[in-house]
């Protein structure tokens, strides 16, 4: 499948093995693994083999993503205080898990509040706390695990294109673990080999400081597994392939080439002070630097393709948190807004109890309830199902997708102008709080330029810079935008989209080029676009009205503007009238 | 099933681990001098830190906390108050019988992280549903904020915070005080603390109204410097593998930072603030163009701090340039789609205004 050797050496699964191994050593102090997955049975055996080296008697434990806060940390069991009518504490989770690994399913999914409260727990406890297996099943840039935890977690593994049979245990197994962990605390790290990770860190554009720590950890834990007494090469190469290079944000390699100077591509320490000292520490860096230049080349191998092709693109975190927008749909049972009435339900995760409501509830019953457990030491019998909680309507916050056509025949007539009128959209977009993503499309297909956002620097800086030319594969931009807009609805945003093009498709869903499979694969796009009914506009950047595009947003059920000759200001008033 | 004590929300999760130690901490000093100026004058409000993830910024805050001397607190007090300054009390021990003698407790200084997505029940405090339910007694549940009390309150990603808390935090931290009138509860306590904030401003924008509440700002970037990197990583690393001999080791450099704190606090109230000193700030902030008096007012109150801390007896222009940057880069207007930074524009103002004096 792959030529490359480093990855191979990935892809035949020894890494995904050492990972498991090492996380086994002391699941704590490596955080916790994130693994991609789209949990086959590859997942299943490797979770199997942790499961196996840990050691014995090792909580395991399982987190669903909507647990409550109650059972994360620890609080009141509610059910059995009203039963026995006196307050009964039960154990979070979390610190039931001391010392074991906690498993998070579909872990992309988790919301904020809860990837907080985790990465809270994570960074108190320290050490003596647990590790984490978070499967990341995410298909796409927008989806992704919550920053603050994949931060901390130190091993970061791809199991999607790895058979089943790619994890197995040789040679390691149960007693091979059991001494490594003995011996894990008196591995030796040499400068030189500290100098590597932190120059490969830096090289490849990590600034966090938790990273290069995180891979001293797993070479430590790699040379205690290989059974030596220091940290080799090859110790210092898989922790750069296993923490740092899944977290690269710049490519070494090109930075290097790109970057005449060489205390900005790779920093030399050894040559700076070689001036001012004696020939023995000459001799001493340059031996790090050597060591520094493989460890490079292990991290750059292992950097899959679509990371070097969106670089820059997804390493900000996405905004996730359910913030109050002005013009989003209302959302009932929110957690906050406005009173909306009462429900029955437990007060968890936020929701109010609403006291009178529950009293109002058990009152009829008090007699009954009296006669059955006479020794009941409350006042008030309360069950479960008395509980009413307040709920909230609130509005969600609005997300305006911007899909552009960066084309050869939209940008001939005016990218400029449809950049012009984005950003005084974004300015409008800052005003009402909104996030803003943007998706062009051109020549062979569409891609996600910017993630969900509120940063608007970071919106003007990209579009500045966004390339036009190019065929025009209309029917992969509107794919890719309702891909997007489903998405953030499932988050719980409201998603609005924007559509700048002038209609003229020419290459098809596939690939393939030929103006009327493209014209039609454009429409069937539209179509199922306007069956999921976000708040659409389409814009017609053609220097004259053309049918192509009416016909679009006929299918697509949205407002068609035709906009012969708009300034930015026009454009962005149209918009505005539109939501 | 736990006794009373535990069911405490401090007791929800495992102690903190030890924090790691001030002085041991690699660079970043203008975070360092912030937040020492904070702990000086906790009336300068509070240090806004922006940065990426992994830069130190929780792991500095922590640090200076741990080594803040522990204060005195009226014993059965949930909010800690002091018994030196009845001003400041909470109602319950208002209402304590006067001429009794107060029984008080050492305590540690609280650093407390109020997370994101935190409900507003858990920031303010709430009705003990415990209590309620079982005993039938209507009793208040301290918060967050309760429990920073004299402390600090670590608000991670601080832009990302949802509105209606930041309406919270904004009129918690401007009058010191928690007011609680929800579900027949009516309870109003003390909540003076200094707000530390952290965040990625790429990530999202913060609202001016709390931008105006934090004292000093600070910039911060992991060091480019490898040497320092790896110093970074080798003295984390021999903490976490033998943290007593650690702080053993650095033992009599926290002693002295200490002290040095301690001895500032004693000094504040007598550093002079010459007419000179105050011209020179309000020309500083006139001509980089800051919003309302906050930025004069901050700017000097941690100049006097700085003097404070370097045995100074007044405050002069050296303590003033060193604390410009810091007290009023956040308050200058600017525009959202704007790249060019503040820092840019008070160091210009900086030097023009040296030029000027020569």
């Amino acid at each position: 499948m792959n030529d490359g050797g480093q990855v191979d050496a990935g892809l035949n699964g020894t890494d995904a093995v050492l990972a498991a191994a090492c996380l086994a050593l002391k699941p704590s102090s490596f955080g916790g693994v994130a693994l991609r997955t789209d949990r086959d049975e590859t997942c299943e055996r490797w979770l199997a083999l942790l499961r196996g080296w840990l050691p014995a008697r090792s909580r395991w434990s399982a987190l669903p993503v909507h647990i409550d806060e109650e059972r994360l940390l620890g609080g009141m069991n509610l059910a059995a205080t009203l039963g026995s009518g006196r307050v009964i504490y039960e154990r979070g989770v979390l610190a039931d898990s001391l010392g074991g690994v906690v498993v998070i399913g579909t872990a992309e999914r988790l919301p904020p509040r809860v990837a907080a409260l985790i990465g809270l727990a994570m960074e108190q406890a320290g050490s003596d706390g647990f590790g984490l297996v978070a499967l990341d099943g995410s298909r796409s840039e927008a989806e992704q695990l919550p920053p603050v935890l994949a931060e901390r977690l130190a091993l970061h593994v791809d199991l999607r294109e790895l058979r089943p049979e790619a994890i197995h245990p040789a040679p390691l197994d149960a007693v091979a673990i059991e001494t490594a962990r003995s011996r894990i605390t008196r591995i030796d790290v040499p400068h030189a080999g500290l100098q590597a990770l932190c120059a490969t860190a830096q090289a490849c554009g990590v600034d966090s400081m938790r990273v290069p720590l995180l891979a001293l950890r797993v070479a430590r834990a790699s040379a205690a597994l290989a059974g030596r007494a220091q940290v080799a090469e090859a110790d210092l190469e898989a922790a750069a392939r296993l923490v740092i290079a899944p977290r690269a944000r710049i490519d070494p390699g090109a930075a290097a080439e790109a970057q005449a100077q060489p205390e900005q591509a790779l920093p030399e320490p050894a040559s700076q002070r070689s001036g001012s000292q004696d020939s023995g520490a000459d001799e001493k860096g340059s031996a790090g630097d050597h060591i520094a230049d493989q460890v490079l080349a292990a991290a750059r191998a292992a950097i899959p393709t679509q990371l070097l092709a969106s670089l820059g693109a997804e390493t900000t975190a996405l905004r996730r948190s359910g913030a109050s927008g002005r013009s989003g749909a209302m959302v009932l049972h929110g957690r906050r807004g406005r009173p909306a009435g009462v429900r029955a339900g437990k007060p968890r995760m936020g929701a109010r109890l609403n006291l009178l409501a529950t009293l109002r509830c058990a009152a009829p019953w008090q007699r009954l309830r009296r006669a059955q457990q006479a020794q009941h030491a409350a006042r008030v019998l309360v069950r479960v199902d008395d509980l009413r909680v307040t709920h909230f309507r609130q509005r969600s916050e609005t997300a305006t997708i911007f899909v552009l056509d960066a084309s050869g025949s939209s940008a001939l007539h005016r990218l400029a102008e449809i950049k012009g009128a984005v950003e005084v959209l974004l300015a409008e977009c800052y005003v009402r709080r909104d996030q803003v993503a943007v998706i062009s499309f051109r020549s062979k297909g569409a891609e996600l330029l910017l993630p969900p956002t509120r940063s608007l620097v970071r919106a003007k800086r990209l579009l500045a810079g966004m390339p036009g030319g190019g065929a025009t594969p209309l029917a992969s931009g509107i794919d890719a935008a309702r891909e997007l807009a489903e998405q953030l609805r499932r988050r719980g945003l409201t998603p609005s989209l924007v559509l700048l093009t002038d209609g003229q498709a020419n290459v098809g869903r596939d690939g393939s080029t030929g103006r009327e499979r493209a014209q039609l694969d454009a429409l069937r796009a539209a179509k199922l676009l306007g069956a999921c009914q976000f708040k659409m506009l389409l814009i017609d950047t053609s220097p004259r009205p053309q049918a192509a595009a009416r016909s679009l947003a006929e299918s697509m059920r949205c407002r068609y503007l035709p906009l012969p000759y708009a300034d930015a200001r026009t454009l962005a008033s149209a918009v505005r009238s539109a939501q | 099933m736990r006794t009373e004590e535990e069911s405490d929300h401090a007791g929800r999760f495992p102690p903190m681990s030890q924090p790691f130690p001030f002085s041991a901490l690699v660079a970043q000093d203008e975070l360092k001098l912030a937040l020492l100026c904070a702990a000086v004058d906790p009336s300068i409000g509070g240090v806004l830190i922006f940065g990426d993830r992994g830069t130190g910024k929780s792991t500095a805050v922590r640090a200076l906390a741990a080594l803040l001397p522990p204060m005195r607190v009226i014993a059965e007090c949930h909010y800690g108050c002091d018994p030196q300054s009845p001003q400041f009390w909470c109602s319950d021990c208002r209402a304590r019988p006067v001429g009794r003698r107060l029984k008080t407790r050492q305590a540690p200084v609280p650093v407390i992280d109020l997370p994101l997505g935190a409900t507003e029940d858990r920031v303010v405090g709430t009705l003990n549903l415990e209590q309620a339910l079982s005993a039938g007694i209507r009793t208040f549940e301290p918060g967050l904020l309760a429990r920073a009390n004299r402390g600090f309150l670590y608000v991670d990603e601080v832009n990302l915070l949802e509105d209606h808390l930041v309406d919270l935090l904004i009129d918690v931290a401007a009058s010191g005080e928690n007011l609680v009138e929800r579900e027949g509860l009516s309870v109003r306590h003390p909540a003076r603390f200094v707000l530390v904030g952290s965040g990625n401003p790429e990530e999202g924008e913060l609202r001016p109204q709390l931008l105006d509440r934090f004292g000093l700002s600070v910039e911060i970037r992991t060091p480019q410097d490898i040497e320092q990197r790896m110093q970074i990583v080798r003295r984390r690393d021999d903490f976490e593998r033998n943290a007593e001999a650690f702080m053993d080791t650095w033992q009599p450099q926290e002693a002295l930072v200490r002290r040095q704190i301690i001895a500032a606090r004693r000094r504040l109230a007598n550093v002079v603030l010459p007419e000179e000193a105050l011209r020179w700030a309000a020309q500083l902030c006139t001509r980089v163009g800051t919003d309302g008096l906050r930025g004069e007012l901050t700017l000097v109150r941690a100049a006097r701090a700085l003097a404070a801390l370097h045995a100074k007896r007044s405050v002069t222009p050296t303590e003033l340039e060193q604390v410009a940057a810091g007290a009023l880069r956040h308050r200058l207007r600017r525009d959202p789609l704007d790249e060019a930074g503040s820092t840019v524009r008070i160091e210009r103002a900086l030097r023009e205004q040296g030029s000027q004096r020569e």
